[in-house]
């Protein structure tokens, strides 16, 4: 039954009540690696981890203000678009290449996900799941495009181009041959273990190519 | 902060072309102190028209640096915690060997018998003026326009020298449009009849040929809108149109007071000598492409261009991070919003700053 999110208690997970991924992710990542995040954003996550786990942490954001954020704070972080970015990289370039919460939002998820497992030893994709039960109900009781607190666009203007659930995400991995080392399912910053298709909002999943 | 320029001489110096100049000076500002492991010395490369003042004040003149709100004593460059070293370039005319220097077989100055330089010669003036200065490796090479090409330069041909290098608004390869601009300022200065083949020294400058090469170079530094910005339309003191070929517009009056205000400080033959420079500068001159050129870089990069930099467009920065990403190397770069154009990295500096403050705390972390 649920468990609480690992990492208890370090400053970062305080800070970042509404991103529990995070917390799996940098408890996943091996100390003293090296890790490319898509989406870096301001480059929070990856400040901790480098700060925290002596990772070579590089980032691609596409939003150039929060790029000037990362790297003021120390980042090695890029303007780039993740959809066009991934193929200059040679193979196994990193150790691990994160994509949190942004899959949904690519133009082409499968192209991103195969670049991922070809640029990284190893994956880490979080991403909020469509499959969670209240947009469930809200589908079906509004008869309307879901809008829940995961979800809290309109239709027209969602960054949200291509929903997936966790059966979804099982199904991609077993058709691309990909191996699912780990994987985490959290409601708020509590683990989910039962049905959590059902009843998780974010999924976490660590994957590689076999 | 008043600073001294300083100079070095050195016996002589080989050139890429082949050529040997002898002796050769440097003049050069040091700007906050070399710690004691002399781990935390940065060498700010200046641009085109610049020189080795680039920070404080200067003790004859009162003249603030060129990128003085960019060093100094809690800026970007921090001279609380970096030792800064300002050069001013081989060729150039503000205290370094340059064309107007004298010649000591000959007891004249050069003129056009002094030798073509590059970037790598000037680059290569640089590491001696660092050897002298008894300093290994550089915490960072920095600067922007011909100032980025030697950052580069740097990272490039002495990768064990140097940690970080931040090239901003500049290129890998100067384009034909930037030569076109470049030649054009070259012309102007010949076809003006007081250059005599470059012998001028002895008597009138040609001061008309170099305004106009100044004037053409200031609306590349400019943007459309942030000329819109500062002149519009605007008539010079006058109501209306004068009928005439003199002064109109407040951009025309900008223009010719910027030119005739180089031909007091500048040389017509280091102008000719330095852009000639800039345009044999190609990083893959050498090995035939930048992924080549790039193979041996060890340095941590941080590439900066500005939005409306018309002169070095994003584009010329985002090939430099494209083969570097190739490479796997460590790269950072932002394209930072301004409407200054190519001269946006030395007035619109606050975002800039804030980039480069966390670039070089970081490295400095990892590294010292």
């Amino acid at each position: 039954m649920p468990a609480t999110v690992p990492v208890q208690g370090k400053p970062f997970v305080r800070q970042l009540l509404g991103r529990s991924d995070f917390a799996i992710i940098s408890d996943i990542v091996e100390p003293g690696t090296k890790v490319l995040d898509l989406g870096c954003g301001d480059g929070e996550l990856l400040e901790w981890l480098a700060e925290n786990k002596g990772v070579e942490a590089r980032g691609v954001e596409i939003s150039p203000a929060k790029v000037q954020r990362a790297i003021a704070r120390g980042v090695s972080a890029y303007q780039g678009d993740i959809d066009e970015v991934l193929p200059d990289y040679p193979d196994h370039a990193f150790d691990y290449v994160i994509l949190s919460q942004t899959l949904q939002e690519t133009r082409q998820p499968l192209k991103v996900v195969r670049e991922m497992v070809r640029v990284g030893r190893r994956a880490i994709v979080a991403f909020p799941n469509f499959g969670h039960w209240p947009v469930r109900l809200a589908l079906l009781g509004t008869g309307r495009a879901p809008k829940t607190k995961l979800f809290p666009h309109d239709w027209y203007d969602s960054p949200n181009i291509h929903f997936l659930t966790v059966h979804d995400f099982d199904q991609l991995a077993g058709k691309e041959g990909l191996v699912i080392e780990r994987c985490y399912f959290l409601s708020g910053r509590r683990r989910v273990t039962f049905l959590p298709n059902l009843l998780a909002e974010v999924a976490v999943y660590l994957v590689r190519r076999r | 902060m008043t600073v001294e320029t300083q100079a070095v001489e050195f016996d002589s110096i080989s050139l890429e072309s082949g050529a040997k100049l002898s002796p050769v000076s440097i003049a050069y500002e040091t700007y906050g102190a070399l710690n004691a492991a002399k781990s935390n010395a940065i060498l700010i490369l200046h641009a085109f028209s610049g020189d080795a003042h680039a920070a404080g004040i200067t003790h004859e003149t009162g003249k603030p640096g060129w990128w003085d709100n960019t060093i100094g004593p809690g800026k970007a460059f921090d001279t609380d915690k970096y030792f800064v070293i300002c050069s001013n370039v081989l060729g150039g005319c503000q205290g370094t060997t340059g064309p107007a220097s004298i010649n000591p077989q000959t007891g004249c100055p050069y003129g056009m018998s002094f030798p073509v330089i590059t970037i790598g010669d000037m680059v290569r003036l640089q590491t001696m003026l660092i050897d002298h200065l008894g300093i290994e490796r550089l915490l960072a090479v920095a600067g922007g326009s011909m100032g980025g090409m030697q950052a580069l330069e740097w990272a490039v041909s002495y990768p064990d020298r140097v940690i970080a290098a931040i090239p901003i608004a500049t290129t890998a390869r100067h384009s034909p449009q930037q030569i076109a601009f470049n030649e054009v300022g070259r012309q102007a200065i010949m076809a003006d009849p007081d250059w005599c083949e470059g012998n001028y020294y002895s008597g009138k400058p040609p001061g008309r040929g170099l305004a106009i090469a100044r004037m053409i170079g200031h609306i590349t530094y400019m943007s459309d809108e942030s000329m819109r910005e500062k002149f519009g339309r605007r008539l010079r003191e006058k109501e209306k149109f004068g009928f005439d070929f003199s002064v109109d517009f407040e951009v025309e009056s900008y223009l010719r007071y910027r030119g005739s205000q180089f031909v007091t400080r500048f040389d017509a033959n280091a102008y000719l000598y330095i852009t000639k420079a800039e345009d044999y500068f190609d990083l893959t001159n050498a090995t035939g492409s930048l992924t080549a050129a790039f193979q041996k870089v060890t340095s941590r990069f941080l590439v900066i261009s500005f939005s409306s930099d018309w002169l070095y467009p994003s584009y010329q920065s985002e090939e430099i991070v494209r083969v570097l990403r190739r490479a796997n190397r460590n790269v950072a770069y932002c394209e930072l919003p301004s409407n200054y154009g190519h001269d946006a990295f030395l007035v619109d500096v606050a975002e800039q700053s804030d980039v480069i403050r966390g670039f070089l705390a970081s490295t400095c972390k990892e590294n010292i």
